[in-house]
């Protein structure tokens, strides 16, 4: 069996005896012999570092890893330079815990404070927090901390990616709050029936993903303006490499600004971790959920780093609190901050630019295989469209292939993604296959 | 040390893309105006500037870490090397299930062995971190009694002790919060416990061991109560570390429990995160789980979606990794290496606190489990030397300090856990310092008040950081 366990059994024996104690059953003794195992629980013995590598290893085979991802939806493929696995493996790093103590932990606080910034910048808002767990729960925060005493009903677009609709569904069940739904219209969040719809005496928020789901750019300065007449406020889901090319949500009115930051140098990983971004203006930065890094100074003048408006937070506010958030995604928010290091604003630009660019030529070729887009509207670097063919049969012969293809959605259509990762002899390689699927 | 925005040079970058290879597309009247600040730097300025960073990042390689509540064990290298192979982190949340079968593996793999080690039923591992699994938790909790239109219940038991968590997740779970104070020994407290529930109580929440430490002997009287009432009963997973193969929540009458994978279970905590929060549950509870849960068919894994589920908690399956971190953790440790781990937290603990107990105002004198609490409070008064004086001056020693002015049922809290990986020798250099730094206080309490003294910074502002928030770097 494996263990990590330092003390020899001699030594155990020897600080059972110095501590009063004849054998481990008697430090146990307060537990009620009706709930004490005699003999541990049935699960397998342990094994071997080595024996659990294979398995490990073994397990890891089982999976299809794809050569070529034509598939975003949430979870995207992106390079990851490798300064940035570099950094974050550091052991420190890796094993350190929240940084309360301030004194032995200046440099975790100050890379949240880089990351804070940082985002910032690409936001263009005033104020970010240490993160949250992912895009989805940074959505559903969000909505709380715009709801008032008498400001209640939050709204959502359609055009929400359905996780993280599903995931903002949840919290508002949690809290007892009425989110609804404004209907889509061509592949964009419908302003008619958004005007119509919410109320401007109960509507604490609208939140708007750019670009939405179908990759669509929707038009956030007119839907911002529209949620400020109504009172409300307006918060939106942003994708943080298309903000390198993007109006930032500041311009667009946002009063809020949230994201998945998965794309900033963390690998798709089946879902998990990834990093809830969150961004505010000024005057809702107390409302801010999860942990914030300020700077100060130390009782010799000398610039420092520490946790602040911790009066926000679960662990002091307790039931009053606005969150109970403690643990968030801090290794991913530095991975997030070396990716942008290692990119700075050009290489960022670069990458965003690339992305759409990929994407475009990939909609145009795709065109040519019969495979029509299904909107004509500004995109960034996805797109849908429809299938001649049933998509599960394009779809499993692209798999064959290698080719992890669009993912296909309600109605026979597909919703495509390209980035930098994608090259032109890929993607002509890949139309080449469509074509011969599609054109039967 | 300068800012990565302090080290930038206008015109400096890493080289990492290819030029384009298709015609170029820009976004028109979507396009970003505003300019946008990122670093520019080498990644010879990256890597230095991060290792600097590290070198003022305190870990567990660095010395030991004694943080009462979270179980700073240390974190075996191959949890890390299994949860970089590209079989999992090349995998997309939505591919095809056939092309996922060692990632649904590892899912129901997980789900046996924790629900075996918490004697629980069903599990899902959607929540990212402990609170994320107490709201989770808690929702099923709100999902039984609204199924079976028991509308009154709103009301959930906490005690006195709790970490901040419980009350702040009742509240966000839709739940109003009925606190309960504990007795002097610690424990619950029955009489209130007995008074508190009704018809109102949807449920309990409750650590245990406690956060003093101790097992609650009376376990099985208080779940029983709150069953009788027609509330269940949830675990708060976070000390667990006690009890890994000696007993299981499942068997003291709790219906819902969460793990903190990244305590219990070895994965690291990243600074703050990411951890992993799966939260278990009865059978009877099964359906209102997450999202789906796997399922093993002659033809393979695959995904069964919870007929009457609360909804997603989390986008895809949770924090995917990290469960694969903390599946190696088990495979290794297996049956008796996870006793055998909760044996030696309680041996390290109470070998602490005897060594310390000649000294220190133990709040509770008696066998602990895998931590134990101290009070400051007489020292304070006396030579005016603080529970937080005492931990700064662990600095000093390269070691973390202790958990301070946690729970709030003890005044000048010291909170302390040395996890079952420390060994007689840290453990020993752990009791000379405290033993030192307690003799300090009496002779030289100016020094004491004043530590940390060897720290790359000293005792920082808190107050002015709160006061004037400077919350990013500014450009010029």
């Amino acid at each position: 069996m494996g263990s990590f366990i330092s003390n020899t059994g001699s030594q155990q024996k020897e600080m059972l005896k110095k501590a009063g104690y004849a054998d481990f059953d008697a430090l146990f003794e307060g537990i009620p012999r009706e709930v004490y195992l005699k003999d541990g629980v049935q699960i397998p013995s342990g094994l071997s570092e080595l024996e659990v590598c294979e398995k490990m290893e073994e397990t890891a085979a089982k999976n299809t890893v794809f050569r070529h991802v034509f598939r975003g939806a949430g979870s995207y493929r992106h390079y990851i330079p490798a300064i940035v696995k570099s950094v974050t493996a550091k052991e420190d790093f890796l094993t350190a815990y929240t940084p309360y103590q301030a004194e032995i932990s200046q440099g975790n606080l100050q890379s949240i404070f880089e990351f804070q910034t940082m985002i910032c910048e690409l936001t263009g808002l005033d104020v970010a927090n240490a993160s949250v767990y992912d895009g989805a729960t940074a959505a559903a925060e969000s909505v709380f901390m715009c709801k008032e005493r008498k400001r209640t009903k939050a709204y959502v677009s359609a055009t929400t990616p359905p996780e993280v609709l599903a995931v903002m569904k949840t919290y508002c069940y949690g809290r007892n709050t009425e989110l609804i739904v404004i209907p889509e219209k061509d592949g964009v969040t419908d302003l008619d029936a958004l005007v119509l719809m919410m109320d401007g005496a109960s509507a604490a928020c609208l939140y708007l993903q750019q670009p939405n789901y179908y990759g669509i750019l929707e038009d956030a300065g007119t839907i911002g303006r529209l949620v400020h007449e109504k009172g409300a406020r307006f918060i939106m889901g942003c994708n943080p490499i298309a903000l390198a090319v993007m109006k930032t949500p500041a311009e667009c009115g946002a009063d809020v600004a949230v994201g998945e930051g998965q794309p900033l140098g963390l690998s798709m990983g089946f879902g998990g971790p990834y990093l809830g971004f969150m961004a505010a203006t000024k005057e809702m930065m107390r409302k801010l959920p999860g942990r914030i890094v300020g700077e100060t100074t130390d009782s010799e003048g000398k610039r420092g780093f520490v946790l602040t408006l911790q009066a926000r937070e679960q662990h002091i506010r307790r039931e009053k609190a606005g969150s109970n958030i403690c643990s968030n995604q801090a290794l991913c928010a530095m991975t997030a901050s070396v990716y942008l290091s290692a990119m700075g604003s050009a290489g960022l630009f670069e990458v965003a630019k690339l992305c759409t660019s990929k994407a475009h030529y990939l909609r145009e070729e795709l065109k040519k295989a019969r495979l029509k887009p299904v909107y004509d509207k500004p995109f960034f670097h996805e797109f849908v469209t429809e299938c001649p063919v049933p998509a599960d049969t394009l779809l499993l012969r692209l798999e064959e292939k290698g080719y992890l293809g669009g993912l296909p959605l309600s109605g026979g259509r597909i919703l495509w993604c390209a980035t930098e990762m994608n090259t032109k002899t890929e993607m002509d390689a890949l139309v080449q296959l469509v074509k011969e699927v599609a054109s039967v | 040390m300068k800012l990565i925005f302090e080290r930038s040079v206008p015109g400096r970058r890493c080289s990492i893309l290819p030029p384009c290879d298709v015609p170029e597309t820009d976004l028109g009247e979507f396009g970003r105006t505003k300019e946008l600040h990122l670093p520019e730097v080498s990644e010879n300025d990256i890597s230095r500037h991060y290792t600097e960073l590290a070198k003022e990042t305190h870990g567990v390689n660095d010395g030991q870490y004694p943080l009462g509540s979270c179980t700073m064990k240390y974190n075996p290298k191959i949890n890390e090397y299994t949860a970089s192979l590209p079989g999992f982190t090349g995998v997309h949340p939505l591919q095809p299930e056939r092309t996922v079968q060692g990632c649904l593996k590892v899912l129901h793999t997980a789900e046996k062995l924790f629900g075996e080690i918490t004697g629980m039923d069903a599990m899902t591992f959607e929540p990212a971190a402990g609170a994320h699994g107490e709201f989770t938790g808690l929702l099923l909790i709100k999902a039984y009694h609204d199924r079976r239109g028991d509308t009154k219940r709103t009301k959930i038991i906490v005690p006195d002790s709790a970490h901040g968590t419980n009350p702040a997740s009742a509240v966000m779970a839709g739940f109003m919060v009925v606190n309960i104070p504990s007795t002097e020994d610690g424990l619950v407290d029955l009489d209130a416990l007995r008074a508190a529930v009704g018809e109102d109580t949807a449920g309990l929440m409750l650590t245990n061991p406690n956060t003093v430490g101790l097992f609650d002997k009376n376990i099985l009287t208080i779940t029983q109560i709150v069953h009788e009432a027609g509330g269940l009963n949830y675990y708060d997973g976070a000390n667990l570390n006690a009890v890994m193969g000696v007993a299981r929540p499942g068997d003291m009458g709790f219906d819902v429990v969460h793990l903190n994978l990244h305590k219990t279970f070895s994965t690291p905590h990243g600074g703050g995160g990411p951890g992993s929060g799966p939260v278990g549950c009865k059978a009877f509870l099964k359906e209102y789980l997450p999202g789906a849960g796997v399922v093993q068919t002659p033809d393979g894994y695959c995904f069964a979606h919870h007929a009457d589920s609360v909804g997603s908690v989390k986008a895809f399956y949770g924090n995917f990794l990290v469960v694969v971190k903390a599946l190696t953790y088990i495979l290794m440790l297996g049956r008796e290496g996870i006793r055998e781990a909760s044996q030696n937290a309680v041996l390290n603990a109470n070998y602490i606190r005897t060594g310390l107990a000649d000294a220190y105002d133990m709040a509770y004198d008696e066998t602990c489990m895998h931590e134990f609490v101290m009070s400051l409070e007489q020292e304070k008064h006396a030579i005016h030397v603080s529970a937080m004086d005492i931990a700064k001056s662990l600095l000093d020693y390269g070691i973390h300090p202790p958990t301070m002015y946690f729970p709030l049922i003890v005044h000048e809290a010291l909170m302390v856990e040395p996890t079952e990986t420390e060994s007689k020798e840290t453990l020993d250099e752990l009791i000379h310092a405290f033993l030192e730094i307690h003799e300090k206080a009496k002779t030289d309490p100016a020094y004491v008040q004043s530590a940390p003294h060897t720290t790359a910074v000293k005792r920082l502002d808190e107050v002015q950081a709160a006061r004037n928030p400077r919350l990013r770097y500014v450009f010029e």
